[in-house]
């Protein structure tokens, strides 16, 4: 707190190479790898390296530089790590509300719940569908995050068997859910250096609740129910009372009241990043589980349906972690990937693997396309041919992630990168004929390509999804 | 420094009863510094800045923490922002006293504040939903031809179930049949099938092109002045039209333009600028592209959160209500396609693909959304009114999830 000086934080987008520069060495050791302390500058600004890569920072003469710095790049929402090992998980870190302001930090982490009436057998299967939940997805694997262990019993002996069970069989960091401190201590008990997120500090039980968090040195969820003046109060407290790792729940309403919801997660990200409120910079914890509470006579997909759209809004609204109950794919897919869009850095383009791609059943005769690899380009295009059932060949060449047109005009796409992609992917092994369609941006280039290649160049419709027509009236692998 | 001078003016004159209260509830007042709000101001406390600077104190032991015995109150004050744009608003239908033949109009935009910020101020127009009717047999997601089957070559039917049994707030035709490349049908076979859709059903039509540009403009032209002063959504005006054609037959004959560009904003305002010289902001809605969750859905809602916060900070040339074709969710393999068991059921999987791509533009400010599974629909429509309706919850019953028996 004395180290704000009455002053918000400097925005992120406001900050510049240069304040951090002024504060380095500026010795130009490359200690860093970097080529000088300016480039270093420009890397810790853009969050690509920690300033603890400067190794002369670190030294006692520049003690106070580095505390200045450390404040300087502290981001509006604070990162608190749950769990301990390699599956630990980061939440919060955010530097802006909006991601096109810069980027959005650690995604929003999933939890599947489990209780302590559960059978061994439930409990065991939920927890290893939720280990073993994967889906590959334009080069990365999307997976789950965490268990929520909930005490419906209230009876500390059945958590307590029930968490240490949980312990036993995951490396996946726990969210031990219950109210009553006692229940939760005997959780605790049961892992105690887990390290887990520990659910919730409420205005009855607060003191409690932090007890217990340092005594066993872990996060603590602050749950303030549609009352943010509470919340921030609750925050004060715990602060004040030592406890650092705070992640904030001001309640989710399935129905009734998710306007509040959606506000009061607004409201919270709005302050801390915008207003510089450090007491609402804390990550947030959304509940999409809460649909079930309404479930009523209805079928269970009802539940689930209600829950996997508002675990969207949330991911969407500022959530850096959800509860979820159900962990069936068809709920949880969409929900993986759309975290993986929003959270995906804005300022680097989406690439993927350049290389050779076979479509259908393929033979020395079949066409031989090319697109750049710009995930997007390369997805409508891939797309496309499938849905138009074409057999053949695709070459993606290595734009660096950037559209056709754009990389035609920004020389990324050139007769020289064509030709060598020609090469690389050992397509001439594969067909008899030398024949490229290009697509009809990058038209341009199909004299040089041919010069360069020489492979003899035709011209392709300037959009994919007339890659079927196109194949049909125009390809004949002879000539 | 003016600084602390200021400081220690808000500690002489502003050091009220309530900070008094924050003291006597900690056991000990700390030795470090510690702050407080009193409404929006923020007081800090420094003792060092007060009195002597802090370098000439002599080295103490650091404070001891004192826990706090009662909770600290402390203010929230709502972070609401006032913004110089506003959206316009557009309507789109016509009723009989106004020239057309629609039971109500709809009216899109006007929004004030970002999407469903209702902490800030309502939202004037909730979003509406188009659902899409084509004018000629197309292959469809299973998932979603099951509830059309029986309509599928009967566009005016296919619109009658859309209103009455899904609820749509209009309906897209697409006479995708005038495609050269297609049926390659006259411009004025579509004005006949835009002319039984309008008979058997009162709510707003879009009409839909091809995407091609020539003979959408044809056809946009002999239905704008068949159905003059219908104000029906022509979508879509693109870059590679007659864009000056299309604006005046448009204005000419009572309808409201759709802005279409592909995902650039510098496009979006450059379309929108040619388009004002032939009608009037109130006449244009834009579309800037939606692509489908897992296949840039994070290029479109970046798109058209940046487009929505420009308009709000004063940008008129992104101004304009947003329209969405969030049927284009179906284009992801995801939502149609047969995967393992445990992806099962895309019945369920493909609506709820569509859902999240619709909630997520939602909550960007899209405005109109053009969409095709009933599911989909219907809870987006629910969202809608409850986001809208600004209904409060029970409080006391949010806790309850964590016991909750399953």
């Amino acid at each position: 707190m004395s180290e704000r000086e009455g002053k918000r934080k400097v925005g992120i987008r406001e900050l510049s190479p240069i304040d951090v520069y002024k504060l380095l060495p500026r010795t130009n050791c490359k200690e860093c790898g970097e080529e000088n302390c300016m480039a270093f500058a420009t890397k810790v600004v853009n969050r690509e390296v920690p300033i603890e890569k400067c190794p002369p920072l670190l030294k006692k003469e520049h003690e106070k530089a580095y505390k200045q710095l450390k404040e300087m790049l502290k981001p509006a929402v604070k990162e608190v790590v749950v769990g301990v090992g390699d599956r630990a998980v980061k939440i919060g870190g955010k530097l802006v509300m909006y991601r096109h302001e810069f980027t959005y930090f650690n995604p929003t982490a999933v939890a599947i719940d489990v209780t302590d009436e559960m059978s061994e057998e439930d409990v065991l299967d939920r927890i290893k569908r939720t280990g073993q939940f994967s889906f590959e997805y334009i080069g990365q694997t999307l997976k789950l995050d965490m268990i929520a262990v909930r005490s419906t019993s209230n009876d500390p002996e059945k958590f307590r068997t029930t968490v240490k069970r949980v312990a036993e069989n995951t490396n996946l960091p726990l969210i031990l859910c219950s109210l009553n401190p006692t229940v939760l201590e005997a959780g605790l008990m049961a892992a105690p250096k887990s390290k887990p997120l520990l659910y919730a500090a409420t205005k009855d039980n607060w003191k409690e609740m932090a007890e217990l968090a340092l005594m066993y040195d872990c996060s603590l969820t602050v749950l303030a129910p549609n009352n943010l003046k509470l919340l921030r109060s609750l925050t004060k407290t715990l602060l004040e009372y030592g406890v650092e790792d705070l992640v904030l729940d001001p309640g989710t309403f399935s129905g009734d009241g998710l306007g509040d919801t959606l506000n009061n997660f607004t409201m919270i990200r709005r302050a801390a990043c915008k207003g510089g409120d450090e007491l609402l910079g804390f990550p947030t914890i959304g509940v999409p589980m809460v649909a079930w509470m309404e479930r009523g006579e209805a079928p269970e997909e009802v539940a689930k349906w209600r829950e996997a759209y508002l675990a969207a809004m949330l991911v969407v609204r500022f959530a850096d972690v959800i509860i979820m109950h159900s962990c069936d794919g068809w709920t949880l897919l969409p929900n993986v990937v759309l975290r993986q869009n929003i959270y995906t850095d804005p300022r680097k383009p989406v690439a993927v693997e350049p290389g050779l791609r076979v479509f259908g059943t393929v033979d020395e005769n079949s066409p031989v396309m090319m697109t750049t690899n710009f995930a997007l380009t390369y997805y409508t295009v891939a797309s496309d041919i499938e849905s138009g059932k074409v057999s053949g060949y695709l070459i993606v060449v290595d734009t660096e992630g950037i559209a056709v047109d754009s990389a035609v005009a920004g020389r990324k796409l050139t007769a020289e990168t064509a030709a060598e992609a020609i090469k690389e992917s050992g397509v001439e092994s594969k067909v008899k004929h030398r024949k490229l369609i290009i697509p009809g941006k990058a038209a341009r280039l199909s004299g040089e390509i041919e010069e360069l290649s020489g492979w003899q160049v035709l011209v392709g419709p300037r959009d994919s999804s007339d890659i079927p027509k196109f194949l049909q009236e125009k390809w004949q692998s002879k000539t | 420094m003016p600084k602390n001078e200021k400081k220690k003016e808000f500690l002489g004159l502003k050091l009220s009863s309530r900070l008094m209260e924050l003291l006597a509830k900690l056991q000990e007042v700390e030795l470090e510094d510690f702050e407080m709000d009193v409404g929006n101001l923020e007081i800090w406390i420094q003792p060092g800045a007060v009195a002597a600077p802090m370098v000439a104190q002599p080295k103490v032991a650091p404070p001891v923490k004192v826990k706090p015995t009662e909770i600290i109150e402390t203010e929230f004050i709502p972070p609401v922002e006032t913004y110089p744009g506003k959206v316009v608003e557009v309507k789109l239908g016509a009723t009989r006293s106004d020239g057309g033949t629609r039971g109500k109009p709809v009216i899109v935009g006007g929004e004030t504040t970002p999407a469903f910020y209702t902490f800030e101020r309502p939202t004037p127009h909730p979003p509406v939903i188009a659902l899409d009717v084509f004018d000629m047999k197309v292959p469809l997601p299973k998932a979603v031809k099951m509830h059309v089957r029986d309509v599928l070559e009967d566009p005016a039917a296919w619109a009658k179930l859309a209103v009455e049994k899904f609820g749509a707030d209009l309906i897209t035709l697409h006479l995708i049949s005038i495609d050269p490349l297609l049926k390659d049908a006259s411009p004025q076979e579509a004005v006949k099938t835009v002319e039984n859709v309008v008979q058997a059903m009162d709510v707003p039509l879009v009409i839909g092109g091809c995407g091609d540009p020539k003979k959408d403009a044809d056809m946009f032209e002999a239905v704008a002045e068949t159905f003059a002063g219908e104000r029906f959504l022509i979508s879509s005006i693109t870059r590679d039209m007659d864009v000056e054609r299309c604006a005046k037959f448009v204005n000419k004959n009572g309808h409201v333009a759709l802005s279409f560009t592909p995902m650039d904003l510098n496009l979006a305002r450059e379309l929108n600028r040619k388009l004002y010289d032939f009608l009037p902001k109130k006449d244009i809605v834009m579309d800037l592209t939606t692509a489908a969750l897992g296949y840039g859905l994070d290029y479109a809602f970046t798109n058209m959160e940046r487009a929505r916060l420009a308009a709000l900070m004063g940008d008129p040339e992104l101004a304009h209500p947003m329209s969405s074709g969030t049927t284009n969710a179906w284009a992801a393999r995801e939502a149609w396609m047969k995967m393992g068991s445990e992806w099962e059921p895309r019945e369920l999987r493909g609506p709820l693909w569509e859902v999240t791509t619709a909630l997520t533009l939602l909550l960007a400010g899209v405005d109109l959304f053009m969409m095709m599974h009933p599911a989909a629909v219907k809870t987006l429509k629910d969202m809608i009114n409850q986001l809208a309706s600004g209904s409060s919850g029970n409080a006391d019953a949010l806790a309850e999830w964590v016991s909750m028996k399953v």
